[in-house]
């Protein structure tokens, strides 16, 4: 580990740490907005480990985010609240290696594809299970604040940003990055394609999983149309591309200006929401076509040390 | 970098300027309402939520506001999309309260939408009265959020009364006791269904025909095949808007004619008689109003004057009714002290005067004298059955679609 290395642990940890601290300095409005942010932040993390180096789109982020929300659903009154981010993780890693298994030798839009539509598909089988079980809307009655859930939403971020970082530096971050480049030639160098990306999926799968199981409480009603609602893999997408996947806080540099943005518009414009976001996406490609990390790269190179 | 900068400049302004236009002047009394303005629920509020609190601003401003202790106050509406997204529903609520610092705010649009926000109106201190929550938890929600209050009845209660005109019909010798069940499979569907069927069965009723089908499903025609080839003497479907359509759609395509017709939520809805017109008289659904209640005629009147369209025949006017609750306490009181409202709302001896007719709120924040159920009658969507309501009118047979 350099010395640089060391400086960075220690500046993130830093940073972590003042973040932490917010509920203390305000628990209503600015709380509500970082809770968003910190819920995207670890989405959209998790999801560039795997999208990022590997340059396969998931949409499937609703699907392991929806299966952690009824995990806590169906469990917090029989089992203990801190096992079950831990089912949540279990199943969301099951399933993610499950769809890796058939999908990943897929690629491209095939895999897109697939994984817009398993959102959808555990929504119909969760619906057809409660159906059979004449299982009833449930209701996450708790005495979890807002507070708690931010501080876990934290400790879940730094987690991921570690896992990330021990990823970038083993020899599975380089073969990732192989795959990602050209699948072929990592397939030739010896590397078993298939059991990288399943691992990378599964983790990234497991993360969505947890944030749900974290979230349920704050939505307090849970059902499966508003649990596995479609748009939320969307929005993980955008932002980590707003943000830029090169990076590891490439993603997070996405989060927090488009959450503001969101707010914004939602405040400022009630009734033109969907169409000033509209607008907000096509500037987003025309003028940041590599995310806030490329257009660091650029500046970088053109005026900083970058260059060598 | 410059752009990007803009773009943070941007959002932490509005930031900035939300906390100075929070000065208020003192004669208005702010009033917040976030609703589905976008996604799956906006088209029902549109029909149900919005016409409805903007009648009421619209009328109490006309007739000189509310009146309190020094003086009278206008309302002043504050807008929201939540984008039907409990996370908007949260930080909306959030918003109005901490930065628009309204004095109230209206209880959002649908079951899901008001639980979401449930613990900011609560932990703010904003009374949180629901006009389009339906739910059977009164008791826990009551006693985890003390100024949540529940306008439009119970789902237990509503299954039961459905199942009861079936066990009246076949007292009186009209219909026999075969039913076909349906239910959309999500968690209000499947509730419905095993409710009104425990009643059924327990009543000697036979169950010919059960099926549900996913939300948003397309395909409807084999359930209502399936139901027509078990030759049910009721046809009961605990359907949301999209499948109440389509069902009444199909039945009317295959000729499948029971005697009783049910599709739920919708059904009270001026569009879909505006959709059947003729061919849906005699059918039932949840809701209902008695339309010779002048108090609901001059309601009427008055949404179709200013939003260009009725008002649906079950929860407008219980969303209207909400407001009209929120106003009395307020002059009651001649506060617009949150606390001062919460207690007076929180006194059971209290009752209001409503377009539903008195209301009064029972140890759990319950309304006991709702509308359960309604038929299309001659063009009108009538009451006819309620717990504690006046006016309720006879059932008649459905007879065929022509």
């Amino acid at each position: 580990m350099s010395m640089r290395d060391i400086r960075n642990l220690f500046l993130a940890a830093l940073a972590l740490g003042l973040v932490a601290l917010l509920p203390l300095y305000d628990t209503g409005y600015i709380l509500s907005i970082a809770t968003t942010m910190a819920m995207f932040t670890v989405l959209a993390t998790s999801w560039a480990l795997f999208s990022g180096p590997t340059h396969y789109i998931s949409l499937a982020t609703a699907a392991f985010f929806g299966l952690g929300t009824f995990v806590t659903g169906l469990g917090f009154q029989t089992l203990p609240m801190w096992l079950l981010p831990i089912i949540a993780a279990g199943l969301g890693a099951v399933l993610a290696a499950l769809v890796g298994l058939v999908t990943l030798r897929l690629s491209g839009v095939y895999f897109v594809i697939f994984t817009l539509g398993l959102a959808e598909l555990v929504r119909q089988v969760v619906t057809w299970v409660q159906n059979r079980t004449g299982q009833r809307g449930m209701y996450v009655l708790t005495t979890i604040t807002e507070r708690d859930i931010y501080w876990q939403l934290i400790g879940l971020a730094a987690l991921v940003f570690l896992v990330g970082w021990l990823i970038a530096r083993s020899r599975l971050g380089f073969a990732l990055r192989i795959i990602g480049n050209d699948e072929t030639v990592a397939k030739h160098s010896g590397i078993d394609t298939a059991a990288a990306k399943i691992l990378l999926f599964m983790i990234s799968g497991a993360v969505a999983a947890v944030v749900g199981a974290i979230v349920a409480p704050r939505y307090i009603y849970i059902e499966p149309s508003t649990a596995f609602a479609p748009i939320l893999s969307f929005q993980v997408v955008i932002m980590a591309l707003l943000g830029g996947t090169g990076r590891l806080w490439g993603p997070l540099a996405g989060v927090i200006p488009f959450t503001l943005l969101w707010e914004f518009i939602s405040r400022n414009a009630p009734n033109q929401t969907l169409l000033l976001l509209g607008v907000a996406f096509l500037l987003i490609v025309y003028v940041l076509p590599g995310g806030f990390v490329g257009l660091y790269e650029r500046l970088r190179h053109r005026f900083g040390s970058g260059g060598q | 970098m410059k752009r990007r900068s803009l773009m943070m400049g941007a959002a932490t302004a509005a930031i900035l300027a939300a906390g100075i236009s929070a000065a208020q002047a003192q004669d208005t009394i702010r009033l917040g309402a976030a609703a589905p303005k976008t996604g799956p629920l906006a088209g029902g509020a549109d029909v149900t939520h919005w016409p409805a609190v903007r009648l009421w601003v619209h009328q109490t401003n006309e007739a000189g506001g509310l009146q309190l202790a020094d003086g009278p106050a206008l309302i002043e509406l504050i807008e929201y999309d939540d984008q039907t997204n409990p996370q908007q529903a949260i930080q909306a609520a959030q918003r109005m309260a901490t930065q628009d610092r309204v004095d109230f705010m209206v209880a959002p649009y649908s079951t899901g939408l008001n639980l979401a926000a449930a613990p900011i109106f609560s932990q703010l201190g904003y009374p949180q009265i629901t006009g389009t929550n339906v739910t059977n938890q009164q008791p826990e929600l009551s006693a985890q959020f003390p100024g949540m209050f529940f306008v439009l009845g119970r789902t237990g209660v509503m299954a039961e009364d459905t199942a009861q005109v079936l066990v009246d019909l076949r007292e009186a010798g009209e219909i026999g006791s075969r039913v076909a069940l349906v239910n959309v499979a999500d968690a209000f569907g499947i509730e419905m269904a095993g409710i009104s069927r425990a009643v059924l069965e327990e009543n000697g009723f036979e169950i010919v025909y059960q099926t549900s089908y996913p939300l948003g499903t397309q395909d409807i025609a084999p359930i209502i095949d399936g139901a027509r080839a078990a030759e049910p003497d009721a046809f009961i479907a605990w359907s949301y808007p999209g499948d109440t359509f389509a069902l009444t759609d199909q039945a009317i395509v295959q000729n499948f004619t029971p005697s009783v017709f049910f599709t739920a939520v919708a059904t009270a809805f001026p569009s879909y008689y505006g959709r059947f017109g003729a061919q849906a008289e005699g059918v039932m659904g949840m809701g209902g109003v008695n339309p010779d209640d002048p108090a609901f005629q001059a309601f009427a009147e008055a949404h179709t004057e200013l939003s260009g369209q009725g008002p649906d025949f079950w929860a407008s006017a219980s969303t209207y009714a909400t407001l009209e609750i929120l106003g009395q306490a307020i002059e009651a009181t001649g506060s617009k002290d949150r606390a001062v409202v919460m207690e007076y709302l929180q006194d059971n001896s209290n009752s209001y005067e409503t377009v539903l007719g008195p209301v009064q709120f029972n140890e759990m924040n319950d309304n006991e004298r709702y509308w359960t159920v309604g038929q299309w009658q001659d063009g009108v969507f009538r009451g006819v059955a309620a717990r504690g309501r006046d006016g309720v009118s006879d059932v008649i047979l459905k007879d065929g679609w022509d």
